[in-house]
């Protein structure tokens, strides 16, 4: 079977005479290097030029804050859970009085890691989250020189109060409504379950 | 007589800072040549267009730690690149520049040394060539670099055979073998590519082969020699290895344009209407054009050819072009003979 028709059988023969004086071969492939002088180039000049990526590209993580800038995640754990990768540890605290600006559930993570060497960018933690904490971003992660650089810790996922990372590519009011509907079994809570 | 003993000196540092420079920028040259035939851009940071990288790689190959093998001889193993490079650079006294000038009635010529033997030096020059090559591969005490010696001393001393027999045929046409006559006497004529272009396929060939080029850089073999015979070579002396053969590179391009493509002549120069000194300059600018499109053949063959085998090599300088240049004499004599130029 072929899969394409550019294959060409092997047949080990005798050079004929043109073919034994290389040179009609050789004009032939200088004729094609030639060709590529004038060619597009490949290269993108990375600093200056980026590639383009698609929109609903899965860059780096940011841990969200709400409207009113307090952390979104409860550390619930489903996204430890959901990673495939097992990238993803947290330690969870509980909130104490006046911190309510800072965490707006009663519970929240305390340490958050994510070990970027072992993440392998699927999403599954940005599906499982069901407080809408978790994102993936169009942001590259930055390489560095130590492995232990590479667990990325709170300091370095949760978005600043005032500079905010842009995720309404990722949370489109599509994937907004499809995460509420209750029809589906692992949007429902227990006490949805116990109502039907 | 002082004042031309003075001027030739000159014209000797001119020559000099010429071709060093060019051998420079054929470096750079030859990567960005190298990358737009693979469809990339090639250097660019150093500077505009990265003009400044040939003065980077320099600088970069003085300063890199200069390591000698204990169990090389000390003296040899300087002796070897320092050789290579004053053969590379010695061809260049023979080779007519442009046609001279004149000012307030003297006679100052474009070339460094009028001899009457200047092909048979060239030659001779050629040949000392491959001790440089021979003495640093054999004093490293390394098995890679022994072996690209060997190849390289093989591989020129194969290659010279027809290239001397390909000159003895464009020798017996012009009848001298003073570079400046063979030059002018293109002015006059045709260039000598229409009457020796089969001797001009093998001087070409086999100047490939001299200049140790892809497709025939065996001496140097990255990918199965490590680096051939500067395996061992480090610093600058590893940098005057490798430019010492874009030297070679640019004087043999030199050769060939003026041996066979008229030198600085070029049509219909005389119909102009320009007289003297400008010409002259139009001239030389003329032949530096005609050695950058050689150079740049060089560079286009060894993006597109891949290497030969050895005993591809030993077959093609033997069976082939060896026959092809006695057949090359035979008919040029044949010839001769029957238009009565004999």
């Amino acid at each position: 079977m072929n899969l394409t028709n550019r294959s060409k059988v092997v047949a080990k023969k005798e050079l004929t005479l043109m073919e034994s004086m290389y040179l009609p071969a050789i004009f032939k492939g200088m004729a094609i290097t030639l060709s590529h002088l004038f060619k597009r180039k490949a290269t993108i000049k990375y600093p200056e030029e980026t590639r383009e990526i698609a929109p609903v590209y899965r860059g780096q993580h940011v841990l969200k804050r709400d409207e009113a800038g307090a952390e979104r995640c409860t550390a619930c754990g489903l996204c430890a859970v959901a990673c495939p990768a097992e990238a993803i540890t947290m330690e969870a605290g509980e909130r104490e009085k006046g911190e309510e600006k800072l965490f707006r559930e009663e519970k929240y993570a305390k340490i958050y890691e994510i070990n970027m060497l072992r993440c392998i960018f699927c999403g599954l933690c940005e599906e499982a989250c069901p407080k809408e904490a978790i994102f993936l971003t169009d942001r590259i992660v930055p390489s560095s020189f130590t492995r232990g650089e590479e667990v990325f810790g709170k300091d370095k996922l949760v978005e600043g109060l005032d500079e905010r990372v842009d995720v309404t590519k990722r949370q489109t009011p599509d994937v907004l409504s499809f995460k509420q509907d209750k029809k589906h079994a692992h949007n429902q809570t227990f006490q949805d379950r116990l109502k039907q | 007589m002082d004042q031309i003993i003075i001027y030739k000196i000159i014209l000797c540092a001119i020559v000099f800072v010429v071709t060093l420079g060019a051998a420079a920028y054929m470096t750079w040259g030859e990567r960005k040549l190298a990358s737009w035939l693979q469809d990339r851009v090639g250097p660019d940071r150093a500077g505009p267009f990265g003009l400044l990288q040939p003065i980077a790689d320099g600088l970069k190959m003085l300063f890199k730690e200069e390591m000698i093998p204990t169990h090389s001889n000390k003296w040899l193993f300087i002796l070897g690149p320092s050789f290579f490079m004053l053969t590379a650079c010695m061809t260049g006294a023979v080779i007519p520049w442009g046609a001279g000038f004149t000012i307030d009635g003297t006679y100052f010529p474009m070339q460094i040394a009028d001899i009457n033997i200047g092909l048979l030096y060239m030659l001779g020059v050629v040949s000392i060539g491959v001790y440089g090559i021979m003495i640093g591969g054999w004093s490293s005490n390394n098995k890679f670099a022994l072996l690209g010696a060997l190849r390289a001393s093989s591989q020129m001393i194969s290659y010279e055979v027809a290239m001397g027999l390909a000159l003895i045929a464009l020798v017996m046409l012009t009848g001298t073998l003073n570079l400046g006559e063979i030059v002018a006497q293109q002015d006059a004529d045709y260039a000598y590519i229409v009457y020796q272009p089969l001797g001009f396929l093998i001087f070409l060939i086999c100047a490939f082969a001299e200049t140790n080029r892809a497709p025939f850089d065996l001496p140097e073999s990255e990918s199965e020699l490590v680096g051939g015979f500067h395996t061992e070579y480090s610093s600058m002396k590893l940098g005057f290895f490798l430019f010492a053969e874009y030297i070679n590179m640019f004087i043999s391009s030199a050769v060939m344009a003026s041996l066979y493509f008229g030198g600085y002549n070029f049509p219909f120069q005389h119909e102009l209407g320009l007289e003297g000194n400008l010409l002259s300059a139009i001239q030389t600018a003329v032949f530096l054009g005609k050695i950058l499109i050689f150079i740049f053949v060089f560079m286009w063959v060894r993006w597109t050819l891949p290497r030969f085998r050895y005993d591809q090599l030993m077959n093609l300088g033997w069976k082939v072009l060896l026959p092809l240049a006695i057949f090359n004499i035979f008919i040029t004599g044949l010839v001769m003979y029957f238009t009565g130029k004999l």
